[in-house]
């Protein structure tokens, strides 16, 4: 114990030393959540949308079926009434709904003007905005068609309303996503770059001469990393809450098991990568290239994942960042509770036993 | 004489590769026994499997009483070891390099405190234990680095290759250190490519083609192969090998 206290100690010395990275670590979290404010928006194509129809007349048939040939939505189904879409929605398995009022059909034709409702899922404002304006043109071409068939004016108005982020502020979308890569730079990147360094030295050699138990050594490594992340945790949470009103909605315990279990899953990532690469730049562009562009491209929060070919979606699920920026998004910005999360946590615990064991087995106790 | 490194037809194989070759010696406490060879002759595969680094494929060792098959940590316990590779940790000072080797061989805090008192006093680094090991003089780090490889006091030390890239003055001080080190009793186990510093060693064996070619006092060999300097024997002996060294 006392040995493992020792070479604990020593990695903080390493880290407090490299105040250049230990700079650009803490500093990384603040610039990237200023930076990602001025996030991207895509097309997004085959949205999952649900339909009520209070109405069921000839119009409200008419440009359901209209809605449906788009290539913009996708149809999910006809719900009975309005209280199954809260619960579509927090499941995620739709993006917008669609509700005609009884009547509607009536209305436009007596008054000359109806209004049908529409809510989509704003935690991910981008795709929010831009599948209801496909939306609204719809209503608009259909409402021209109106026109020209009729003899006195007709309007349709969409009343569009936003779920759980009213504002459609780009925050709640990049927060977890910087969340996620963040975590993802410090543990995989420093754990890979600590352990390669000794092996570059030749001090590794030493240590394995030494009686010091390797698995000692993968401890006393991960451990920095881990206070490290912990504490930008913390950082980007505050900052989220204070500059850019984003509570944690949801219950903190889970987030913060989430977060862990994300956080062991990529010390584990981390330490393989360590046992292949023979140099500290070779360890850097691994986990770059490896587990940063991944990170970015495949997580979600950058491109839809649903807009991508059917190859990138597969090889998207291999991703931990995906499942851990789902919990965060469930827990942080919509409150859900275990229940709806407990998947991602299981597949996350899954990588991350599966990744621990074929590193621990890997890491050498004998050099060769 | 009191024997600390028994080998009995000690192998090592990579595949059809014989890497060391039925090695057979013994070395005796407190001696510094050179161990010689041109690069690719097997002396880093031998040092690695008295150090319980590398497990052997046949034949038998025992290192300070203890079997190299199955006492490896008790070995681990009893050796020190420096690299040719520099192998001490520049971004921590003198006193923490110090503080970390005695830690991780499970030394007690007063005792580490006393050893680093002594330690810097020896080395006459008092001023410097405060000091980045990056801002030291190479001399001064090969030093250190070997009086931190004998921190925990064991029965033997392997040094692989030592003072690669060393003037020879500070070679001539190193070497000060090892028969300081000799003195106390610890074994000296030593790999080299300076035949000056064979000339210091006890006895010295010269590895070719993965066997032992000759094993005695550098005086005995000398008279063995009618020649003046370590250098010719080494040259008569080293120029035979097949193998090419990498």
């Amino acid at each position: 114990m006392r040995q493992l206290i020792t070479f604990i100690r020593k990695e903080f010395l390493h880290v407090f030393r490299d105040r250049k990275t230990l700079l650009m670590l803490f500093g990384l979290p603040i610039a990237q959540i200023v930076l990602f404010g001025f996030a991207l928006s895509n097309e997004i194509k085959n949205s999952h949308i649900a339909v009520v129809d209070y109405s069921k007349d000839a119009v409200t048939t008419k440009l359901i079926s209209k809605i449906s040939g788009s290539p913009y939505f996708n149809i999910q189904r006809s719900l009975a009434g309005a209280e199954e879409l809260n619960a579509a929605f927090k499941k995620g398995n739709i993006k917008m709904a669609v509700i005609f009022p009884a009547g509607f059909g009536d209305d436009l034709i007596h008054t000359g003007k109806a209004t049908m409702q529409v809510i989509a899922d704003a935690s991910d404002p981008n795709q929010a905005t831009t599948i209801t304006n496909y939306l609204t043109n719809i209503v608009n071409d259909f409402n021209s068609d109106l026109a020209q068939d009729a003899s006195q004016p007709m309007q349709i108005e969409p009343e569009v309303q936003m779920m759980y982020n009213p504002e459609l502020r780009g925050a709640p979308n990049f927060v977890p996503g910087v969340m996620a890569l963040v975590l993802m730079l410090v543990c995989t990147m420093m754990t890979s770059v600590a352990i390669v360094r000794e092996k570059e030295l030749g001090t590794m050699e030493i240590l394995l001469v030494s009686p010091f138990k390797p698995i000692y050594i993968i401890i006393s490594k991960l451990a920095p990393n881990l206070l490290i992340s912990v504490v930008n945790l913390i950082i980007i949470l505050v900052l989220s809450d204070i500059f850019l009103d984003l509570p944690v909605k949801g219950s903190l315990l889970l987030l913060v098991t989430g977060t862990v279990l994300f956080i062991m899953t990529s010390l584990s990532i981390g330490l393989l990568l360590s046992i292949s690469a023979k140099t500290q730049q070779a360890a850097m562009m691994g986990s770059l290239m490896g587990m940063m562009l991944p990170t970015m491209l495949l997580t979600g929060f950058l491109f839809p994942i649903e807009n991508m070919p059917v190859a990138l979606q597969v090889l998207s699920n291999l991703v931990p960042s995906r499942w851990y920026f789902i919990i965060i998004k469930r827990v942080m910005l919509k409150g859900l509770g275990f229940e709806s999360v407990w998947r991602e946590m299981l597949i996350l615990t899954g990588m991350c036993v599966l990744l621990f064991t074929i590193s621990l087995r890997q890491f050498k106790i004998r050099l060769q | 004489m009191e024997t600390v490194i028994h080998t009995d037809r000690l192998t090592k194989r990579f595949g059809s590769f014989i890497a060391a070759n039925e090695l057979t010696f013994d070395v005796a406490k407190g001696e510094i026994f050179g161990f010689l060879g041109a690069n690719g002759a097997g002396k880093t595969t031998a040092m690695r499997m008295l150090c319980g680094l590398l497990a052997p494929s046949s034949g038998k060792a025992t290192i300070a009483g203890f079997d190299v098959y199955t006492q490896t940590e008790r070995i681990k316990n009893s050796i020190g070891y420096m690299s040719q590779k520099f192998s001490l940790y520049d971004d921590l000072t003198v006193a923490e390099n110090i503080r970390f080797y005695a830690g991780i061989y499970g030394m007690s805090g007063p005792a580490i405190r006393a050893k680093t008192t002594q330690l810097l006093e020896e080395l006459q680094l008092q001023k410097e234990a405060k000091t980045l090991v990056r801002e030291l003089p190479l001399g001064w780090k090969q030093k250190l680095s070997f009086s931190v490889s004998i921190v925990h006091e064991p029965e033997i030390v392997f040094l692989d290759e030592p003072t690669g890239g060393v003037d020879p003055v500070t070679r001539r001080q190193f070497w000060d250190l090892i028969y300081a080190a000799s003195d106390k009793g610890v074994t000296v186990f030593v790999t080299t490519h300076y035949m000056d510093e064979a000339e210091y060693c006890n006895r010295v064996s010269i590895m070719v083609d993965g066997v032992i070619a000759a094993l005695d006092s550098p005086v005995r060999l000398k008279g063995q192969f009618g020649s003046g300097s370590m250098e010719d024997v080494f040259y008569e002996l080293a120029r035979k090998a097949k193998r090419k060294g990498d």
